[in-house]
């Protein structure tokens, strides 16, 4: 494969598409297959068969407002419809070159507007499963011009330059992470993607590798080229099985043209990949934990140093970036690093994709410039809290992140501003929370969580979580006490110091951020034994006054 | 090191040959022991005594590492599913709309806990830590098909349809 059979590809693939009159999208991502999309799809084809005009009908992964969904979009208009379903296709296809469907059209302007697609920019566009629609969109031409043009050196400095940061919630800055395992000393080195979205209520790196498969394996062999490996491994929840099958497709096709293999684009870099399926264990995401999964074994981490950048997967140097950390690599090099310098705030660059859950009105996935205000993301992106109730907290960081109250909704979003107020970046999941939701019930739900997901290697986190639990369910059934609080909180400080990794180090970050901004709900639950949402039963306490009376 | 031979298909059962099959595309490597386990989760649904003794001598793990992975990673189970599994997904998103009274309701109706069958065999309850459809909050997976947006009534009629038959 050179840059001019690749350009040769994408040019049929244009000419191929321009013999239709228009092209009608379906998004088929989880979210919208579960309301029908593939009935969906199958009847537009029906449709668009007994019509005169020439329409192509294509599945396409994430578009992203999820909750509109099943969506749908006609092109060249670019026309989306929402809550379509099978019953509409004649009227579809009938609309083609006429007035759009009116009871089908959304107005999602204000959801667009401030959003900034890097990461998602095929996504919507292209067939997961077709290569081809992939290099129409200048698929491969970032590790074809690397590979052609540029020195190991040369692309670390230019991701160096573009000040990308790892996307998996430390982040780590991924410049520097590819030179210290480029100057590793050693033959054998391996390239592995860590895709074990363990967040409860993050599901971008689904969406990413079930969306736009190829984007993440371009992104690998650069990084494999960059640092002088040969062997990659893709790391990946079981619980995705749809990720597990685009993928592997994706390799298949990546082999076939000469994406992957030996001697691609007739230079001597050899690069193969594998799929490797997680388990079920939240703490693989630990980059150790993870490298012994990879390897057969329980997933426990180990004390760094040493990082795996040095001694990782067979004790050999090994480079470990998240999903969405690759996605960005491909259009930074075709780029350039300053254009995504350019973009973000001072120390977090380029854009991050969020996951848009919980009790707002447009959930799903947004992709925005860092920087941007809390607000905008949920009032403008996210059109609000629906249904009449007030806004109370927006969650981030999964089990290791925090709640960020409405007073603070005016800061922007960046690695430093979300450690400062007690949460994290994480991968990017952002659940919102209103009135209904009680912040001591949703601590006990992470201290719960992170409880039956400690590994139980270390006695700080496989003890110190099962008694924050313990106390926090006392709080939440109204048998809790001051004395009680003040030891939760001294437990909070001895599980984050002397935790071996970072679950552990993290696991109370939701109790210390609630008991920070909402202090109150806490003292009410304890003093009152009062729960002000009305989500705690208090059952301890009724029995108890039964017993009484 | 002296070769040894791998030991013998544990029965006629032609599911082996594809248990079998995973481990020679991994070269009998040990590193293929939680892929391997997830081709014997896949074709007999569960992970028992015999299957696990069968792997670990094939890629000559020691029977404690065999067993530890089986019983760290949840995915993998010891116990033989029912008929129909209804997942409730108690991910964050999940959570914060309902989840639990889902998980509550189900439990009632099957007189079961969550991660246990019903006695008949018919029905098993699981509860998932997260399954991606977070946009679509509650999720619940009936025999693997995912439902959003689910409602206690509509697991509730799913169970009755499932006990009809």
């Amino acid at each position: 494969m050179t840059i001019e059979e690749l350009e040769q590809i994408a040019k049929n693939v244009k000419q191929e598409n321009e013999k239709y009159d228009y092209e009608i999208n379906v998004c088929m991502d989880l979210a919208c297959a579960s309301q029908g999309a593939d009935k969906l799809k199958d009847a537009l084809v029906k449709a668009a068969e007994a019509g005169a005009k020439k329409v192509l009908v294509r599945r396409t992964g994430c578009m992203g407002p999820c909750s509109h969904g099943p969506l749908v979009r006609v092109d060249p208009e670019e026309r989306l419809y929402r809550r379509v379903n099978a019953s509409h296709a004649e009227a579809i296809v009938k609309s083609l070159g006429g007035a759009p469907v009116p009871e089908l059209q959304c107005d999602l302007d204000e959801h667009f507007d401030k959003q900034v697609r890097v990461v998602l920019e095929n996504a919507g566009y292209i067939d997961p499963e077709k290569i081809d629609d992939y290099i129409a969109r200048d698929g491969y031409k970032a590790l074809l011009i690397v590979l052609t043009e540029m020195t190991p050196s040369g692309v670390i400095h230019r991701i160096t330059e573009s000040g990308l940061r790892g996307r998996g919630g430390g982040g780590y800055p991924t410049g520097l992470k590819w030179g210290t395992v480029a100057k590793a000393a050693g033959d054998v080195k391996y390239v592995v993607c860590n895709g074990d979205e363990g967040d409860p209520g993050a599901f971008m790196d689904r969406s990413v590798m079930e969306g736009d498969p190829h984007r993440v394996i371009e992104g690998m062999a650069i990084a494999a080229y960059a640092v002088g490996a040969s062997k990659g491994f893709i790391y990946v929840r079981a619980e995705y099985p749809v990720a597990v099958s685009r993928l592997t497709t994706a390799l298949r096709e990546a082999r076939r043209h000469g994406l992957l293999g030996n001697n691609i684009c007739n230079t001597p870099f050899n690069f193969d990949v594998e799929i490797r399926l997680g388990a079920g264990a939240f703490v693989c995401g630990e980059e150790t934990a993870l490298i012994a999964s990879i390897e057969g074994r329980r997933g426990t981490p180990k004390p760094r140093p040493p990082y795996p950048a040095s001694s990782g997967l067979w004790g050999k140097p090994t480079l470990i970036n998240n999903v969405e950390t690759y996605a960005n690599i491909a259009p930074i090099v075709r780029n350039g690093g300053k254009w995504f310098f350019n973009m973000g705030s001072e120390r977090s660059k380029g854009t991050k994709v969020f996951a848009l859950t919980g009790k707002i009105a447009n959930t799903g996935l947004v992709e925005v410039p860092m920087g941007i205000k809390l607000r905008e993301i949920i009032e403008e992106i996210g059109g609000g809290v629906p249904g009449g109730h007030t806004f109370k907290a927006v969650q981030t960081g999964g089990p290791s992140g925090g709640c960020i109250p409405a007073d603070m909704l005016d800061v922007g979003v960046s690695y430093d501003a979300l450690l400062k107020m007690g949460s994290i970046m994480g991968s990017g999941g952002m659940i919102v929370m209103d009135d209904t939701s009680c912040m001591v019930n949703v601590a006990r739900f992470f201290i719960e969580f992170c409880m039956t997901e400690s590994c139980g290697k270390c006695i700080p986190c496989r003890a110190g979580t099962a008694q924050m639990f313990t106390l926090l369910t006392r709080i939440c059934d109204g048998t809790g006490t001051m004395a009680d609080l003040a030891l939760l909180e001294d437990l909070c400080s001895t599980v984050k110091e002397t935790s071996l990794c970072g679950l552990g180090q993290t696991a109370p970050n939701p109790v210390l951020s609630t008991l920070k901004y909402f202090r109150n709900e806490y003292i009410e639950h304890i003093v009152h034994k009062r729960c002000p949402a009305g989500v705690c039963q208090m059952e301890a306490v009724k029995s108890e006054s039964e017993v009484v009376a | 090191m002296p070769v040894i031979a791998p030991p013998p298909l544990p029965s006629e059962d032609k599911r082996w040959k594809i248990v079998n099959g995973t481990m020679r595309k991994n070269g009998f490597a040990r590193h293929a022991l939680i892929e391997t386990l997830h081709t014997v989760q896949s074709s007999f649904g569960y992970l028992d005594d015999d299957s696990i003794r069968f792997v670990a001598l094939s890629l000559h793990v020691p029977l404690s590492q065999a067993y530890g992975v089986a019983t760290f990673y949840h995915y993998f189970t010891l116990k033989p599913p029912g008929k129909h599994t209804v997942t409730v997904c108690a991910g964050t998103a999940c959570y914060i709309k309902g989840a639990d009274k889902l998980i509550a309701a189900a439990e009632k109706r099957l007189c079961i806990k969550q991660g246990q069958t019903t006695p008949d065999g018919q029905v098993s309850l699981m509860v998932a830590r997260c399954v991606g459809a977070c946009s679509r909050a509650p999720v619940a997976l009936c025999d693997g098909e995912v439902v959003g947006e689910v409602t206690q009534d509509q697991i509730l009629e799913q169970l009755e349809r499932w006990s009809a038959q």
